[in-house]
């Protein structure tokens, strides 16, 4: 039965549409110009549905001079011009120059507001018709929100020649929203009207079925009501999967910033307060090497961070090394006075980084495949945070797998398990150490290639991340990376997600005062290391 | 080595540097306020207030020597309760300047009228009165540290994951009062002081006197310290610098000592930052900079840690050569020589000015190994056993 009633509305819907159409064709544009030279107000209103309905190329810009003032008519040869800024003519009816002296009469199109109301509302419905998908779009988005009752024939006519399915779309929704609005409709209508809206579910269509008007019948309300209460439900867990997504986006950074600490740290027990100066210095290389290409040989811009890559991981990893063989194996066993070298040495970095570079952010571009965004339901997925975190996960497997299945990976487990059972079996202690700080350095070199693309490359840049990523590896333990990866995303996710409840500043200081909590339960994080040497 | 031991704690070095403490206490303000501005030894307001400020930093020297060089505690977290008993004293100046600020308002100071508050946060009760003030200056900064300490040493957190949390602690601090909602001055933080105890902040009189009293603060700082590390408290310390586990096998209660001597040195952190406030007119949330509590630390390090003299000297010659630095044309090389030093310092000089000098003497003098203080900084507690 039901969908019979279906059938019917919509054989009438067809029916008035082609009726509408036939009539706006019939009509001419010249005689709807005709109106505004009546200098009556309702003979104007009359004329601007008339020239918004004509379907006519020009309509748009007389209507559009209209609004501005620019519409001129000469009472005595009953016609219409458009007088531009320089103050030359054009017919309105055929947009040709007017050649020679301008007619002596010329008067303005008068306005009232109830005319300026129809004049917006026409134009709205004329950029229904627009060449542009997206205009067309945007252009049934604000009939949505307008609600404006009088552009429903023009909605009509918009939605039987659409073809593009998304502007399609908008257009059932906006002519649904006029329908909910308008006291003349059916129940029916409306009835039918209110799931259209539901399956919108975003805020927009709250709002929409939250300000219906008060003569609304009662099991319309009741189905805008139920409507309401699962869009709003639909939002709840579209805002909880936008919050993990971003949790997992800033984890992801988080794990490719402080997973090269975790190893120095677990390796040698030495906490590297330049690190995220090889963070740094890794973004700085992105900048460089698509300067390069750019100035030589701008079409392999798509390659530039495929190119940064190695190159950030050789440069921070060579700095690295000749950080370890400089200052840091000189002071084998004092922890703490490592822990000021390096800081030292992450403020000659930074300013030897100002210093060449200046100051200011560098603008790092991203490659097209990086750039752009996709839709997932309510959420928009960003490429570049999308392929970082595909990205880090690729490091931390690689890195896995380096330390499980290489030669140098055994020996560093070793040594981070038992330093001097390994150096009596053999393992050239100094050596691991050197190539382990030149590792964890070449990663958060390459972690800053990853930084680039998302957050501004100024010497500062690792001073950001860097008290984060010792959180991390606080929290994760130095035993595991699995230790690292999870203490990333939780840090990342929790950090999201207490962001809407308490604002980015006091949730940041929430997460710091949790894992000092944390770490009375387990004072050396969640995958510590257990065994006699670990108490050193 | 005989009497009581509040005279015991001073050997010859010690009472000398007091005098001397005594002396710059009293000839800089007479060289300033005294001698006519066309003699060569007019002192400068200038120069009071700018050793004013070196005074404040040594207090915070000393207070992280106590615990880094006799305890083996690196906090480098330590700006954060110099800057909590600055915004102590600050809020009592704010107070105290009543109907002269921009909006006139007798209770609210400026910033809170700008916010549009209606009234004084329950927090700012209170501050116009002196003595609450500096009750404030010491309590607030101490009590953090007396929590924060029974957290971490109870469950021994030592070494690096100590100092990394610390950091944390200050940088937590930093982002809060980086907040205007939190009712500090946002941004801006505390500034434009008129008067302390009625006399105006800027005159020459009153600078002289904070530094008079800054210089007494130093002394009064060095000789609790000195008291404390000759004492038998202060051999455990060291006990517990060298070789933690092997004193808590021997029955001391390492969590109370740390945690006893890490919140006096906050304390004196805090009375280092309320001395400070006066002084420079202006508390903000950068004071709570990570990058300002290591710097603390690289004074202690260039000066000697574990001898407290160095502590003083090094805070002094760092600052000196920072002011003569950052404020001529050699400003952007700055860094390069505050980094480099961090990196001399523990490469090539552990011990620091004073402790190399103090080896050295001892070298060539009688053998006195076996003293306990002496190669401080050296000895980095080995892994117990």
């Amino acid at each position: 039965m039901r969908a019979l009633f279906g059938r019917l509305r919509a054989l009438a819907v067809a029916f008035g549409l082609l009726l509408a159409m036939a009539a706006a064709n019939a009509q001419s544009f010249d005689q709807a110009l005709s109106g505004f030279t009546a200098d009556s107000f309702s003979d104007t209103d009359t004329a601007i549905s008339a020239v918004a309905r004509s379907g006519n190329p020009r309509a748009a810009q007389v209507i559009g001079a209209l609004q501005d003032g620019q519409l001129f008519f000469d009472p005595d040869g009953k016609k219409v011009y458009i007088k531009d800024k320089d103050d030359r003519l054009t017919d309105a009816a055929t947009g040709q120059a007017v050649a020679g002296p301008a007619p002596a009469n010329l008067a303005p199109v008068r306005l009232n507001n109830r005319l300026r109301r129809a004049v917006e509302a026409a134009l709205g419905a004329l950029s229904l018709f627009a060449e542009d998908p997206g205009r067309r779009f945007e252009a049934a988005q604000a009939v949505f929100k307008s609600r404006e009752a009088a552009a429903l024939p023009t909605l009509q006519t918009a939605l039987a020649k659409e073809t593009d399915p998304r502007v399609k779309t908008a257009l059932t929704e906006a002519r649904a929203a006029l329908v909910l609005n308008m006291s003349d409709a059916s129940e029916a209508d409306k009835l039918a009207a209110v799931p259209v809206i539901r399956a919108r579910g975003d805020q927009d269509a709250v709002a929409l079925l939250a300000g219906l008007p008060s003569d609304t019948p009662p099991a319309v309300s009741k189905a805008a009501n139920d409507a309401i209460a699962s869009i709003q439900n639909g939002l709840a867990i579209w805002s909880a999967v936008q919050n993990a997504w971003y949790g997992l986006s800033l984890g992801s950074v988080l794990l490719l910033a402080a997973i090269g600490l975790a190893i120095t740290f677990g390796v040698m027990g030495v906490i590297n307060m330049a690190h995220g100066e090889m963070v740094m210095l890794g973004a700085y290389t992105t900048f460089v090497v698509q300067e390069v290409i750019r100035a030589y040989n701008p079409g392999l811009f798509d390659y530039s961070i495929a190119i940064a890559v190695p190159l950030a991981f050789a440069i921070s990893g060579t700095i690295g090394i000749l950080v370890e063989q400089c200052i840091i194996r000189f002071l084998y066993g004092r922890p703490l006075e490592t822990l000021l070298a390096t800081w030292g040495l992450s403020l000659i970095l930074q300013q030897a980084v100002r210093t060449a570079f200046g100051p200011t952010n560098r603008d790092v571009g991203s490659p097209s495949w990086m750039s752009g965004a996709f839709d997932v339901g309510q959420i928009t997925i960003t490429y570049n945070r999308l392929w970082i975190i595909c990205f880090s996960l690729a490091v931390f497997v690689g890195l896995l797998a380096l330390l499980r299945f290489t030669r140098f990976g055994l020996e560093m487990r070793a040594v981070t398990q038992n330093r001097p059972m390994a150096a009596s079996m053999g393992i050239r202690t100094g050596r691991i150490d050197a190539l382990a700080f030149g590792l964890g350095s070449g990663i958060a070199g390459i972690a800053g290639v990853a930084l680039s693309q998302i957050d501004n490359v100024s010497p500062n840049l690792g001073q950001g991340y860097i008290i984060d990523s010792f959180m991390v590896v606080v929290f994760g333990g130095v035993g595991n990376l699995w230790g690292t990866l999870l203490g990333a995303f939780f840090l990342g996710i929790a950090n999201k997600f207490l962001e809407p409840y308490a604002g980015a500043v006091v949730g940041k200081i929430a997460i710091l005062v949790l894992i000092i909590l944390f770490i009375q339960k387990r004072p050396r994080g969640l995958f510590a290391l257990r065994g006699r040497a670990v108490e050193a | 080595m005989t009497g009581s031991p509040l005279i015991r704690a001073l050997d010859r070095v010690g009472i000398g540097f007091l005098v001397l403490l005594a002396v710059i206490a009293v000839i800089i303000p007479v060289g300033n306020l005294l001698v006519p501005a066309s003699s060569p030894w007019h002192v400068s307001l200038y120069f009071v207030s700018l050793f004013g400020k070196y005074m404040c930093y040594a207090i915070l020297a000393l207070a992280i020597d106590l615990i880094w060089g006799y305890c083996g505690i690196l906090s480098l977290g330590h700006g954060a309760f110099f800057a909590l008993g600055g915004y102590a004293m600050g809020m009592y100046l704010m107070r105290q300047i009543g109907t002269r600020g921009v909006y006139a308002n007798p209770i609210l100071p400026d910033f809170m009228v700008f916010l549009n508050w209606k009234e004084l946060p329950v927090y700012w009760y209170g501050f116009q009165h002196f003595p609450y003030a500096i009750l404030m200056v010491v309590l607030v900064p101490g009590l953090l540290a007396f929590l924060f300490g029974w957290f971490a040493f109870r469950s021994r957190v030592t070494g690096v994951y100590f100092s990394i949390i610390t950091q944390a602690l200050t940088f937590a601090l930093m982002l809060g009062f980086f907040r205007n909602n939190f009712g500090f001055g946002g941004n801006n933080g505390l500034t434009d002081f008129k008067d302390i105890l009625g006399f105006n902040v800027q005159s020459a009189e009153t600078r002289s006197a904070l530094f008079a009293i800054s210089v007494l603060t130093l002394g009064i700082g060095f000789y609790i310290c000195r008291a404390i590390v000759a004492s038998k408290l202060g051999k455990v310390l060291i006990a517990i610098r060298d070789a933690e586990n092997r004193v808590r096998f021997l029955g001391y209660r390492v969590e109370s000592y740390k945690l006893f001597v890490f919140t006096l040195s906050a304390c004196m952190a805090g009375v280092a930052g309320a001395l400070y406030v006066p002084q420079v007119g202006i508390i903000n949330p950068s004071e709570f900079a990570p990058g300002n509590s290591i710097e603390a630390v690289i004074w202690v390090a260039v000066g000697g840690r574990g001898t407290l003299i160095g502590a003083v000297l090094g805070a002094i010659l760092v600052n000196y050569a920072k002011t003569s630095f950052t404020s001529g044309s050699l400003a952007p090389y700055w860094l390069f020589v505050l980094g480099g030093l961090f990196i001399a310092v523990t490469l090539l000089l552990p011990r620091g000015i004073v402790g190399t000098v103090e080896y050295w003497w001892k070298g060539r003098g009688p053998k006195t190994r076996g003293n306990g203080v002496a190669p401080a900084g050296v000895a980095e507690p080995h892994p117990a056993e």
